[in-house]
């Protein structure tokens, strides 16, 4: 970052701590997210939501109401119960751990979700898992950022808006048939046209 | 170094200690007292205390606790309590099988097993508070589980320092007798508040196909310094299981010393210190293989905060005779200040062929990785840093194999992370 700033509801986020962006309902998914050995899946989650709700101003929820959301979420996203019990990605497939950040961002439900290269690595099930988890959120006052080299994640997740950004400049905007074409002509004509 | 300017030692109240007049107890106890005269108290020059500063125990003179203490409400429902060293009272029923008795009371009701093991453990060589500990051979308790007995239900004892106002020394010895093909679980703990060198021994015997589980939490008062020396000797199948969990005291001091005598005999020796503050948290371990086929396994886990030290020091020797010894050594230390430390030295000694001996120290900080994802999530700073601390803790208690100390040992560890 070597100059500007990045406004989010009218506050700077650059100036924003981690969770006070999360509080303020952004969410990450990363591309590698971290194994954390020892932390219990499900007392992470837990946590996580409570610290969002607390700084909402919500009353926390206790370990039976937390338990009937994630239990309904598993299901909506059709993720095993089983990953959870397990240490926070800890031995985790790349798959499994992608499945993970959007049963995170299910839970937390943000209003601005950046997918960063969600899609790197994935096999075709895990892909359909991270989509219908995008597509189940989608609503007037959400707004979701994917970032991707390719296609073949937004065959599953229509945007509404696709933006070109080349050295650091959004150098085309358009609707999603843009992204058809760049499929099939690539990025160099828009890349020497910028 | 002669002499001890301090007042740890004055042999003229000898006189008034229990069983005395008999030979046996007397002699044992010269024996200790002209020990620590010659070696006095260690100093940072002598090898196995470069680490650790006893400067704490100099300052004004120690006095040594009168007669039994008031009864001190101790929050706990042990099978035994030892106040200041004295042995103030056993109120849980006993299961069959095993006696529990002050020793006091079995020195001078000369008991077979007290007469024929006290002191044949405990070595005085080169160990300066074994001397001065037995110079002061006085009470403590005797605990004796008959062969073949096996009790699953934890058996605790406490161990509390309440000196007031003044500033005391005790020296309890607790003498634990295992028969053959018998098992129990200990848990001793401590605690206590004010300033006191609370300087314990203890005497395990293992014989043939026992096993013991021996748990400790150290959570001496913050002023004083706590030395515990355990000495042990292990029979042909027999295996001693210990975890120490040390939170507390100024200077806290936990030497164990393993004697793998027959084979088939193991070891386990594991521990957590949670130190802040000035804190000096000191494990050292002496392992001596002096048999075939004998298995040992050590994991130490220290986390230290603000000023901090942690010391680490494990010697395992394999003797010439010792083929087929398994051996395997770790300690991992989290740092979560810049000017906490510890120091780590693993000594192995190995004069055998035919060994597998391992051994391994790591050194870290919080994962700052793990710590910006927790809070991508909403999770403020300090709770993402406890979840991952506790997460060690969770790793280094796991080895604890009584599901029942292992909730308590927990219970603690994590309770340390908020404390002040």
């Amino acid at each position: 970052m070597t100059e500007g700033q990045v406004l989010y509801k009218g506050e700077d986020l650059l100036e924003m701590e981690p969770e006070e962006r999360a509080q303020s309902g952004l969410f990450l998914a990363f591309q590698y997210p971290v194994e954390i050995p020892g932390v219990p899946t499900v007392s992470f989650l837990k946590h996580a939501m409570n610290s969002v709700r607390k700084a909402k101003g919500e009353s926390p929820l206790d370990a039976f109401e937390f338990k009937k959301i994630m239990d309904a979420r598993l299901a909506d996203l059709r993720i095993d119960n089983s990953m959870v019990r397990r240490p926070l990605n800890a031995g985790f497939s790349g798959g499994e751990k992608k499945r993970m950040e959007i049963l995170q961002m299910a839970l937390l439900e943000p209003e601005l979700t950046i997918l960063d290269e969600t899609d790197s690595g994935l096999d075709i099930d895990a892909l359909k898992v991270v989509a219908d988890g995008v597509n189940a959120m989608r609503s007037p006052d959400r707004a979701t950022l994917v970032i991707t080299h390719y296609q073949r994640l937004l065959n599953h997740i229509i945007p509404d808006r696709v933006h070109v950004l080349a050295g650091g400049r959004i150098v085309r905007s358009g609707d999603p048939s843009l992204a058809l074409k760049l499929e099939e002509s690539g990025y160099g004509d828009l890349v020497t046209a910028a | 170094m002669t002499g001890e300017p301090t007042g740890l030692l004055h042999t003229g109240d000898a006189a008034s200690l229990p069983g005395a007049g008999n030979t046996w107890i007397d002699s044992l106890r010269q024996a200790g007292a002209r020990r620590f005269t010659g070696l006095g108290l260690p100093t940072r020059k002598v090898e196995d205390w470069k680490y650790t500063d006893l400067r704490a125990l100099s300052g004004s003179a120690w006095d040594h606790p009168a007669a039994l203490a008031d009864p001190v409400e101790t929050g706990e429902d042990a099978s035994a309590v030892l106040v200041n060293g004295c042995w103030t009272r056993g109120d849980r029923p006993l299961p069959d099988g095993v006696e529990l008795v002050s020793l006091a009371r079995a020195i001078e009701d000369e008991d077979d097993v007290v007469r024929s093991h006290l002191g044949s453990v405990a070595s005085l060589a080169r160990k300066h508070f074994v001397a001065l500990n037995t110079a002061w051979l006085a009470d403590g308790l005797v605990l004796k589980v008959a062969d073949g007995v096996r009790v699953d239900e934890p058996l605790h004892v406490t161990l509390a320092g309440a000196p007031g106002a003044q500033r005391l020394a005790w020296h309890p010895r607790n003498l634990i007798v295992l028969g053959r093909e018998a098992s129990l679980t200990l848990v001793v703990r401590h605690l206590g508040t004010g300033d006191y060198l609370a300087n314990l021994v203890e005497e395990v015997v293992l014989e043939r196909g026992s096993r013991l589980r021996h748990y400790r939490v150290q959570d001496d008062s913050p002023d004083a310094v706590s030395v515990s020396t355990t000495e042990v000797k292990v029979a042909g199948d027999a295996s001693y299981e210990s975890f120490v969990l040390a939170t507390g005291a100024g200077v806290g001091r936990n030497q164990i010393a393993v004697e793998l005598g027959e084979p088939g005999a193991s070891v386990r020796l594991d521990g957590a210190c949670l130190g802040r503050h000035r804190q000096q948290l000191d494990t050292t371990t002496v392992i001596d293989h002096a048999a075939a086929h004998c298995t040992s396994r050590e994991a130490y886990r220290y986390i230290l905060d603000d000023s901090a030290k942690g010391v680490f020091q494990g010697r395992v020797t394999v003797r010439k005779h010792a083929g087929g010894t398994d051996s395997h050594q770790s300690s991992k230390t989290l740092l979560l200040s810049g000017r906490a430390g510890v120091d780590a030295k693993p000594e192995l000694e190995i004069y055998a062929d035919d060994v597998r001996c391992g051994h391994g120290a790591t050194v870290g900080e919080i994962d700052q990785d793990a710590l910006f994802y927790l809070r991508s999530r909403g999770i403020p700073l300090d709770e993402a840093r406890d979840l991952l601390i506790g997460a060690f803790i969770e790793g280094a208690l796991e080895t604890i194999g009584s599901p029942v100390a292992q909730e308590l040992l927990l219970d603690h560890a994590m309770a340390w992370r908020t404390r002040a």
